[in-house]
């Protein structure tokens, strides 16, 4: 607790003992009125003066509806009726519940502060001399040179100039995906050096480095708010104001009729304490506010509440191929040897006549043969968009594309394939054909399965050929794809889809940030993926999936219809229980103690019904 | 111009009605107040800027006494 809960506290003790002495004194010695008034006003100046207070100085600042300027009237009216003991309790009661919404907000701030615990305290600087100062990581230059020692965080990014490690990006991407990293490697700062001492040259400034942009990133994020908090907002304008008068009317009109002044005064004072719109008014940034903080322990960085809440109404979901469904590597994923060839020996002599190339075909294959003397080749030429003519332990190998196999006069079986098909021959005998794609990512299907169960229409749009895309996009189970399009053809279709989509259902576009800057920013929301220290991404995206799994973007659907339906929860809770407690107070059934309730029983248990949307153990 | 402040407010209402103000203030292209993260957000024109915060301070204070403003 704070020094001020503390103090409210306090007051609320000696307040509730005193009333407590107080009531039991007056049940067996009646006094007068007025010594009872004087006795009553001991405990409720303790427990009110700041509310009275604040509600002067409200009034005199133009401020007329405020719940202090409430509070005050209904307690002094109470009072004002000889109702001494409700005048103190409502004071009493609406204090409690202020400190348990101070208390509740400020144990949300540290647990979100304590899930986002990747703040760095110091950093170890190595001085030209080779020794070691701990000092702020705001003070260290570009190019500094500093020391992580195993179970630190690194406070900068940088490159690691000596040492090896095991990095754990866990407090980053949710997960905990062990990272090694050697001499040359860049490390991203927010990370924890598992093993070994590191010293790393630091290439950005704190302010700038990865953990400040993502603090900074989810610290404002609530600044940016969603638009039922802002109705919100909107509606506590109208609601109080309305509630008042309605107050006025029951405490005037009614008696002119029928009598009974003190009455129906109680019941419009009763009204006041009704009108505070204070379970709303904080429960529903407090839901947001948790909602981000604990999509943000998930590896999900989400940039507003706006975002929160558009996420939960997604109806098509648009995702950029490679490097996004795909893991944007090449990788030889079939062989096709010819009658009386081993597998073995096609992939070995392939690899061996691309030894000499860089293309990242090339490599792939050499990468499926490893361990091969490259001394058996010799006499390499490069046949442009054909392919490769190389000496293999002296015989001529031709590797390449169909047309290469053309031009040579080489029969050849045709392969199938989604992907790029190298054809092998040897001393003018077609040996087989190898076939190389990029590999979908382990969970790119189970993503599209979720985001179809969810009702979720998904699009694949992606400059490479229709065959390769239609080919992963059936794999992968997609609604829709469209393929050979160049980065403005994106953005063109992803207007198309805006038209297309239902109303009040919002459009994703997940890519891995790249060059999918202008189509991040035209989606509904933009989704980057594997942002992990791209700042182009981090800075054009609304959405930043800390990671590159697929499956984060079903899972922050569903993690964002929690968030609403705790909304909605509240909004409808607290609206019900404050109109049917006004309706049962005008009619006289309910009294101020019900009104009590209505006021600081829901703020309470609509904070409590917010603070779950802290807790993600679920979705781990 | 877009600028944050670190604020001190104590309650989620006051937070809701600074914003209202600050935000109907001339000059003031954009404002927000957050509670939770007790940050404030200010937008205006760069040259004006100064003034606008001074009169956004001002009216912050006004609306709730308790306001306090780390500039």
């Amino acid at each position: 607790m704070t020094k001020k809960q503390k103090k409210t506290l306090n007051r609320i003790v000696i307040a509730a003992v005193l009333s407590a002495l107080l009531a039991v004194v007056l049940h067996f010695a009646p006094l007068p009125r007025l010594v009872q008034l004087i006795l009553w006003l001991v405990p409720y100046y303790i427990i009110g003066h700041d509310v009275l207070r604040k509600a002067f100085l409200g009034i005199k600042g133009g401020e007329v509806f405020d719940e202090n300027f409430l509070m005050a009237v209904a307690t002094v009216g109470a009072m004002a009726c000889g109702e001494y003991g409700e005048g103190v309790a409502v004071m009493l009661f609406y204090q409690i519940g202020e400190l348990f919404q101070s208390y509740a907000v400020g144990k949300s701030r540290s647990s979100i502060s304590a899930l986002m615990d990747i703040r760095p305290d110091s950093a170890n600087l190595e001085d030209a001399d080779g020794s070691i100062r701990t000092v702020d990581p705001d003070d260290v230059a570009i190019g500094s040179v500093i020391v992580v020692k195993p179970g630190e965080k690194i406070p900068l990014d940088g490159t690691v100039l000596s040492g090896e490690s095991t990095l754990n990006t866990a407090a980053l991407t949710g997960e905990s995906r062990p990272r090694s990293v050697r001499p040359g490697d860049e490390v991203i700062s927010g990370c924890v050096n598992s093993d070994g001492v590191l010293r790393i040259t630091t290439s950005k400034l704190y302010g700038e480095s990865t953990v400040a942009k993502i603090l900074d990133l989810v610290e404002n994020s609530s600044l940016k708010k969603a638009p039922v908090e802002n109705f919100i907002t909107k509606f506590a304008r109208y609601y109080t104001p309305a509630v008042c008068a309605a107050a006025l009317v029951l405490a005037f009109v009614p008696p002119i009729f029928a009598g009974h002044w003190a009455d129906w005064i109680m019941r419009a004072l009763t009204f006041l304490v009704i009108s505070c719109p204070c379970a709303l008014v904080i429960s529903i940034p407090l839901t947001f506010f948790g909602g981000i903080g604990g999509a943000s322990r998930l590896g999900i960085l989400v940039k507003g509440g706006n975002y929160l809440e558009a996420l939960s109404k997604t109806g098509t979901a648009v995702f950029d191929k490679t490097g996004t469904l795909t893991q944007g590597v090449f990788k030889v994923t079939a062989v096709h040897p010819a009658d009386g060839v081993t597998e073995a020996d096609l992939l070995e002599t392939a690899a061996l006549a691309e030894s000499f190339s860089s293309h990242p075909i090339s490599k792939s294959l050499r990468e499926a043969a490893p361990g091969l003397d490259a001394r058996r080749a010799a006499d390499a030429q490069e046949l442009a968009g054909h392919g490769v003519k190389t000496l293999v332990d002296g015989k001529t190998v031709l590797a390449g594309n169909a047309r290469l196999m053309d031009a040579e006069g080489i029969a050849y079986t045709a392969a199938a394939g989604a992907g790029t098909l190298v054809y092998v021959a040897r001393e003018g005998q077609f040996i087989g054909s190898i076939l190389i794609s990029d590999e979908e990512k382990p969970t790119a299907k189970a993503a599209m399965q979720g985001l179809q169960a969810q009702g979720v229409r998904t699009v694949m749009l992606t400059g490479d050929s229709p065959a390769v895309a239609q080919a992963v996009a059936a794999d992968l189970g997609m609604d829709e794809v469209h393929a050979g399009l160049l980065p403005a053809d994106k953005v063109q279709w992803v207007e198309t889809l805006l038209q297309q989509k239902p109303e009040k259902k919002e459009l994703v576009f997940v890519g891995d940030g790249i060059n999918d800057a202008p189509v991040l920013m035209r989606a509904d929301i933009g989704i980057a993926m594997g942002a992990l220290g791209s700042d182009a991404a981090i800075e054009a995206a609304d959405v930043v999936l800390m990671d590159d799994d697929p499956a984060k973007i079903s899972l922050a659907m569903r993690f964002s219809r929690r968030c609403m339906r705790i909304v909605y929860q509240n909004i409808v809770f607290a609206l019900a229980v404050k109109a049917l407690c006004l309706v049962l107070t005008a009619l006289g059934i309910t009294n101020m103690w019900w009104g009590v309730f209505a006021d600081v029983g829901v703020m309470v248990l609509a904070v409590l019904n917010a603070t779950r949307m802290l807790n993600v153990k679920m979705y781990r | 111009m877009q600028k944050k402040f670190k604020i001190e407010v104590d309650c989620a209402n006051c937070a809701a009605k600074i914003e209202t103000a600050v935000k109907a203030l001339p000059g003031v292209k954009n404002a927000s107040v957050s509670f939770m993260a007790q940050k404030m957000l200010l937008e205006a024109d760069d040259d004006a800027f100064d003034e606008v915060l001074k009169a956004a301070v001002q009216t912050a204070k006004k609306v709730e006494p308790d306001f306090e403003i780390e500039l």
